[in-house]
């Protein structure tokens, strides 16, 4: 039978049906990247105060479309590929009903279409958030609707291939660890769209006039509800490719399965509470509750990513041991094969979506430190740095390893695919920095005029200290080295697809990054059934550390974590007292 | 060998777990739980805290509030846009209204150097955003709701409120002020 393709370089299964719908749903998604990214160099443009490109209402626009489609858009078409792919590749299983996923494909995009007209057509400026009593057009609405239920068919499709492989006894024993992240996942997101649906089509109806009113502050509560989980979907998203890349670059194991599954599973119990951290600013609502609810139940989401933040390199740091890369703390990550994109990609965004994103994350989800952090600069450079270099980057690193795998192209420009993380991580890095130095010093987000030239016309004058002025040019500099990174990835992925050398047999492709697959990767036996290599017992049968480098890696991002933290709690101390 | 194949060992949840993964869940359970311990702890014995008081109200009873105390304690007004907004200065103690509509903060309001006041907020149409500059407070103004919050300002000279939640179109020219004296 020809259903299945067998990948001659990775040994990785593709379903007939399954493969389009991973490749339809990877190109949506990087056009939605595309879009994202060229709006994203208006707003950077406009918010370096020497250039200030678009005027305000152009501003307000493209921050709006900028938001959903490089936020919303780009990132789940590209979930849905890795939900796809993470059932019916890895479990070497048939997709359920393709039809069912085709027809949730064609939602997601007449949804996608639907919502940027609505947004280019002037009357939708409403960010991404749309916080009512604030109109959009019915059309915006709707739009996010179908794209929603799209994404909804696309979760069950995935459940549904989980329920056959099951059946028809495609693995033996349990599923994967990627395929378990990528279940987490899938629950989050059914989640996310119930969420959504709650509060979307409410909004519609009052948008052609068949409800009176929408409460801002119900609106907030359940809208969040959604925003935030679609993030957390992010995170388990991109948690799984990290894992799904250590093994794929280097043979890794996951330290302890039932560590990595936990942490999983503590993301799906607690993390729906977190989305009270974006209102905790606001009137309604208790204390108690507010701490309750940003605090994760004791912060155990948090604990969830520390978890991942250690297993991911540490499984890595093993598997570079047992090749030999044994000596010192750090051997094993100076001879990782840093000059491939799908390695060096998935290594940064570990490293800046705990360090910066994870940190600020928490910090500011802090009920009283929110005092001094809601709603300014700080906020967009936080989330940049968990959304961009946490999830952004992984997928690009992603698709570096499809091109070849998935598309059977060989990769144009691979010089310049090396370099691309770094360009694209550097600039980002330093936009999530000055981001948040700005909003540190109060510079609000979503504001064209930071230096309030408008406002001083009507004779109300203030301004921000000159340091904030060299921050936000900074942002804009930054804004335009990333958006170059990301116009090479586009550049590379696009070219490669359309004008890239067609792959016959086994080409060896991976290894002309600088190293060689796993060589579990390379069975190409018929479809017999998944299963685990034979147990390695002498794993954790001594009383040493594992993975000494990564543990100190660990605390050191502890100790920054402590630091900063008390930093904010002195800060806070110092503004008006309040009660 | 790997996370993308199913788990190597069948009863993989019996498998024991190593000493760097126990070692850091433990110090990462106890830093999670110092973080969770610090919000009440600062309730108890910090001096920001956001305040607990909030009630339902109309634009139309809300601007009645703000229009009672402008009458009775307007001392002037400054010129903004070719309007004369009043500068208002309530006595210390009372209550003190300003109200967010799209494109103002109304009315200004003068206050006195470590006195504390109870500070009402509410918007008359959309979602605003409160943010005391340089002090860099931030608060979210919600209409249909009014928010009461003490503050003590402890430092003098003038302040401005900058709306920071986007309001539409002309929401980077929404200013307030407020002023606070020795």
């Amino acid at each position: 039978m020809s259903q299945y393709r067998i990948c001659p370089d990775t040994g990785l299964y593709f379903d007939r049906a399954s493969e389009g719908l991973i490749k339809a749903n990877a190109v949506a998604g990087v056009v939605a990247l595309l879009i994202g990214g060229v709006l994203a160099l208006l707003v950077g443009l406009t918010r370096w105060p020497a250039v200030h490109l678009l005027d305000a209402p152009d501003f307000y626009l493209v921050l709006t479309a900028h938001g959903i489609n490089a936020l919303i858009f780009w990132l789940i078409f590209f979930e849905i590929a890795i939900l796809y792919f993470a059932s019916s590749s890895l479990l070497r299983c048939r997709l359920a009903t393709p039809r069912w996923a085709w027809a949730g494909f064609a939602l997601m995009l007449i949804g996608a279409v639907m919502t940027n007209v609505a947004i280019f057509q002037g009357n939708s400026s409403v960010m991404m958030t749309s916080y009512a009593p604030m109109e959009a057009a019915p059309h915006f609405y709707l739009g996010m609707i179908l794209f929603a239920v799209g994404a909804l068919i696309g979760c069950f499709v995935f459940l549904g291939t989980l329920v056959i492989a099951k059946e028809e006894k495609t693995y033996v024993g349990s599923i994967p660890l990627v395929t378990f992240g990528a279940l987490t996942a899938c629950i989050i997101a059914v989640f996310t769209i119930a969420s959504g649906a709650i509060i979307l089509i409410p909004s519609f109806l009052w948008s052609i006039g068949l409800i009176g009113q929408i409460d801002a502050l119900m609106y907030r509560v359940i809208w969040w509800g959604m925003g935030h989980s679609s993030q957390q979907l992010n995170v388990a998203a991109h948690v799984s490719v990290w894992y799904a890349v250590a093994a794929i670059a280097f043979g890794a194991k996951p330290m302890s399965e039932k560590v990595s599954r936990t942490a999983f599973l503590l993301y799906i119990f607690f993390l729906q509470l977190a989305s009270a951290h974006h209102i905790l600013a606001d009137p309604g609502l208790s204390s108690t509750w507010k701490i309750f609810n940003t605090s994760y139940a004791m912060y155990l989401a948090v604990l969830a990513s520390m978890i991942h933040g250690l297993t991911v390199p540490g499984s890595i740091e093993v598997a570079q041991r047992k090749k030999g890369f044994n000596n010192g703390l750090f051997e094993w990550l100076r001879k990782a094969p840093w000059g491939n994109p799908v390695f060096s990609g998935v290594f940064i965004s570990i490293i800046g979506f705990g360090f910066i994103g994870g940190i600020t994350g928490v910090v500011m989800g802090t009920e009283q430190i929110n005092l001094i952090i809601h709603n300014t600069l700080y906020v967009p450079g936080h989330f940049h740095a968990t959304v961009v270099l946490g999830t952004t980057l992984t997928f690009m690193s992603l698709t570096y390893f499809l091109i070849p795998v998935l598309f059977r192209r060989e990769m144009i420009m691979p010089g310049l695919a090396k370099w691309q993380p770094y360009l694209f991580s550097g600039g980002m890095v330093v936009f999530t920095l000055v981001m948040m130095g700005a909003g540190t010093l109060g510079v609000p987000r979503r504001h064209w005029d930071v230096g309030f030239a408008q406002a001083a016309e009507m004779g109300l004058k203030f301004e921000f200290p000159g340091s904030a002025t060299m921050m936000l040019g900074l942002v804009g500099i930054s804004a335009v080295v990333a958006v170059l990174g990301g116009i090479i990835f586009i550049l590379i992925t696009v070219g490669s697809i359309v004008w890239g050398k067609k792959l016959e047999k086994s080409a060896g492709l991976m290894q002309s990054f600088g190293f060689a697959l796993a060589p579990s990767c390379y069975t190409s036996e018929k479809l017999e059934p998944v299963k685990g290599p034979a147990a390695d017992l002498e794993e954790h049968g001594s009383g040493g550390f594992e993975a000494p480098g990564t543990f100190v890696l660990a605390l050191v991002l502890l100790v920054t974590f402590v630091v900063y933290y008390f930093i904010n709690w002195k800060y806070l101390s110092s503004v008006w007292p309040m009660g | 060998m790997s996370a993308i194949l199913p788990p190597s060992e069948r009863i993989w949840w019996k498998t024991p777990v190593g000493k760097e993964e126990i070692v850091w869940i433990l110090l990462a359970l106890i830093w999670c739980i110092i973080m969770f311990a610090m919000m009440p702890i600062w309730h108890i014995y910090g001096k920001q805290n956001l305040s607990n008081e909030a009630y339902k109200t109309t634009p139309v009873q809300y601007e009645a509030k703000v229009k009672a105390m402008t009458e009775q304690h307007t001392i002037r007004t400054q010129l903004v846009g070719g309007v004369d907004v009043p500068v208002v200065a309530p006595p210390a103690g009372s209550d003190v209204y300003m109200l967010a509509r799209l494109w103002s903060w109304y009315p200004m309001l003068e206050l006195k150097k470590g006195e504390s006041y109870r500070l009402h907020l509410s918007s008359l149409d959309w979602q605003h955003g409160f943010s005391l500059q340089p002090i860099n407070i931030n608060l979210q103004v919600l209409p249909e709701y009014e928010m009461v919050i003490t503050i003590t300002p402890d430092t003098s000279g003038e302040f401005t409120i900058v709306c920071n939640e986007y309001c539409g179109i002309l929401h980077h020219t929404m200013l307030g002020k407020i002023y606070v004296t020795e």
